[in-house]
């Protein structure tokens, strides 16, 4: 399983087509990949962002609020899609990786602590 | 001091307040984190406020620009209410336009406590404006400016009637469009709208133009002619520069106002006309008829309805708009990819006072974008009058020693002082002109001349052929 999950500093970015930054994490059988990757993106977009995941291969996107033309046309290319999540990165991947994340969920605090 | 204190509220609920506000309303800690909202919030967000208390506002208000950096950037220490506008992307996955709200909070003692943030959906009413200003650009009248929107909201009003309408303004400021863009309103627009300028024509030729005559009514009038009034039967008639219009022609438009019937020249049968009329002025009419040069009947029967234009330079922010909106217009024309104006171009444009108004201003428009190689319009572009202007009007800040270079183009640059390019300069003129610049600045060295204007070496050989100056 490929995740890719949109970045604003430790935190879930708030909004999908504002995103400069993702971790994408290869997973095994609940392994996690010793080599998750940042990417910084050139610009905030939401289509960009999309030929990136679909380029990638990713096949669940971690995200918070995602307009539904972006997020139906994910689903079109059977890419899974857990949005309106509010919380630590790192705390929703290691949910996502044992299939406890989903959909709105507010994990931690709702923020990573400063 | 007013001993009056209601004991009743001092327990007072303040959510219970804030429900009863017509917007959402949430109340943000210090931290940026929600700590109470109302229900409409919990509406236009799809959040319970019990789900998100604590939560950072920015994660659940979603929103562009973000409202969290917003706050912490411009209210945390300001008084005032903070205003923008943006859009959030609700549970929905729906993206909705809003307007924000930022106020700073206290306590008692004076201390901040945090921030109310309001919003309000305004998805509707940019719908609207979208709607009207997609209106207005169909009928080619721009303008933001309220000065404007009163013009343009006045128009179904004005198109609704068959009164007679007067229309001032300065040169340049669109009593045409106006006229036009009425006309096209209203229930006569399946019919002619016929525009007649009454100072292009000698009297004699404007009566025969206006009222039409027979065959052998005058040497040379070897067939019958309608006329305007006729050619426009059923629709609207737009005699504009009226201030022109002969007295002796004036008597008749007055008769024809009241009867709405005429006699053609040379004719003894009189015809019957069902027209709108609509006159535009740039002439102070009222001066004329106390000077005697226009009948004060006449003005009265004209100026029944009135709608006055303003210049360009009272519409405040349409300078831009109409900027931008004549550069597409003249780029795409040309096949150019220019994408806009350099903060000093823009600037000098705005800093310019426009006599000639909107046609002025397209002209220069036009004349920016022929002249433009790259892809924004620099100050270098410019006319050279709207260079001297606005220096003599201030100057352009920052510009040490831009006063020769521009003194050096005013003299070879050929566009008139009042922005009308349209006479006595061509374009073949215009690009002499930049030839010309191209060489002196880069002292006659062709390659730098070449480079410059963005032309290849053989290029500019054939042009300095061409224009002989070589």
């Amino acid at each position: 399983m490929k995740i890719l999950v949109t970045l604003r500093d430790d935190d879930i970015a708030p909004r999908f087509d504002l995103t400069t930054e993702v971790l994408i994490v290869e997973t095994g059988n609940s392994t996690p990949d010793a080599n998750p990757r940042n990417i910084l993106l050139p610009g905030a977009s939401a289509d960009e962002l999309c030929s990136l995941i679909i380029k990638e291969g990713v096949t669940l996107v971690i995200c918070g609020g995602i307009e539904d033309a972006h997020f139906q046309y994910l689903g079109w290319k059977k890419i899974q899609v857990i949005d309106k999540v509010i919380g630590p990165a790192a705390e929703a991947l290691r949910l996502a990786q044992a299939g406890l994340l989903q959909t709105g969920a507010i994990v931690g605090q709702g923020v990573t602590p400063p | 001091m007013n001993p009056y204190e209601p004991s009743a509220f001092a327990g007072l609920d303040p959510l219970n307040l804030l429900n009863g506000l017509p917007h959402g309303v949430a109340l943000i800690d210090n931290e940026g984190r929600i700590v109470s909202a109302n229900r409409i919030f919990e509406a236009v967000t799809g959040y319970a406020a019990h789900d998100v208390r604590g939560v950072g506002c920015d994660f659940v208000f979603r929103s562009n620009p973000d409202i969290k950096r917003s706050i912490f950037e411009n209210t945390f220490d300001a008084v005032d209410t903070l205003s923008l506008e943006g859009d959030i992307i609700n549970v929905n996955r729906k993206k909705t336009l809003v307007r924000f709200f930022v106020s700073p909070l206290n306590s008692h003692n004076g201390h901040k406590i945090g921030f109310m943030v309001a919003m309000e959906d305004i998805t509707a009413l940019k719908e609207l404006d979208r709607q009207r200003q997609a209106h207005s650009e169909s009928q080619g009248i721009l303008g933001h400016s309220p000065r404007m929107q009163e013009i343009l909201d006045f128009i179904p009003i004005l198109a609704r009637t068959d009164t007679t309408l007067l229309i001032t303004g300065e040169t340049g400021t669109g009593k045409d469009l106006l006229a036009e863009a009425i006309h096209h309103e209203s229930k006569r627009a399946s019919s002619p709208f016929i525009k007649v300028n009454c100072g292009a024509l000698p009297e004699t030729l404007l009566e025969s133009e206006l009222f039409g005559h027979t065959r052998g009514a005058f040497t040379g009038a070897h067939a019958d002619k309608p006329g305007m009034f006729r050619l426009a039967q059923g629709g609207t008639l737009f005699l504009t520069e009226i201030g022109d219009l002969p007295l002796a022609l004036q008597v008749k438009l007055l008769t024809v106002l009241d009867d709405r019937e005429f006699f053609p020249l040379g004719s003894s049968k009189k015809v019957r006309v069902d027209v709108r009329l609509i006159t535009g002025t740039n002439r102070d009419l009222r001066q004329m008829v106390k000077e005697g040069t226009f009948r004060e009947d006449l003005y009265y029967r004209l100026n029944v309805l009135r709608a006055h234009l303003p210049p360009l330079r009272e519409r405040g922010d349409d300078t831009p708009l109409l900027l931008d909106h004549f550069l597409k217009l003249f780029a795409d024309n040309l096949g150019k990819t220019i994408k806009g104006f350099s903060a000093e171009a823009m600037a000098e444009l705005c800093r310019y006072s426009y006599p000639g108004n909107v046609r002025e201003l397209r002209n220069i428009v036009e004349y920016a974008a022929n002249v433009c190689a790259g892809n924004r319009i620099a100050p270098s572009h410019l006319p050279a009058s709207i260079q001297a202007a606005t220096l003599k009007a201030g100057g352009r800040p920052g510009s040490e020693g831009g006063e020769a270079r521009r003194g050096e183009e005013r003299t070879i640059m050929p566009p008139a002082a009042d922005g009308n390019f349209g006479q006595g300069s061509t374009w073949s003129e215009i690009e002499r002109g930049k030839i010309l610049t191209a060489l002196t600045t880069t002292g006659g060295n062709r390659s730098l001349a070449a480079q410059q204007l963005g032309w290849g070496r053989s290029t500019l050989w054939r042009k300095i052929k061409r224009y002989a100056l070589d």
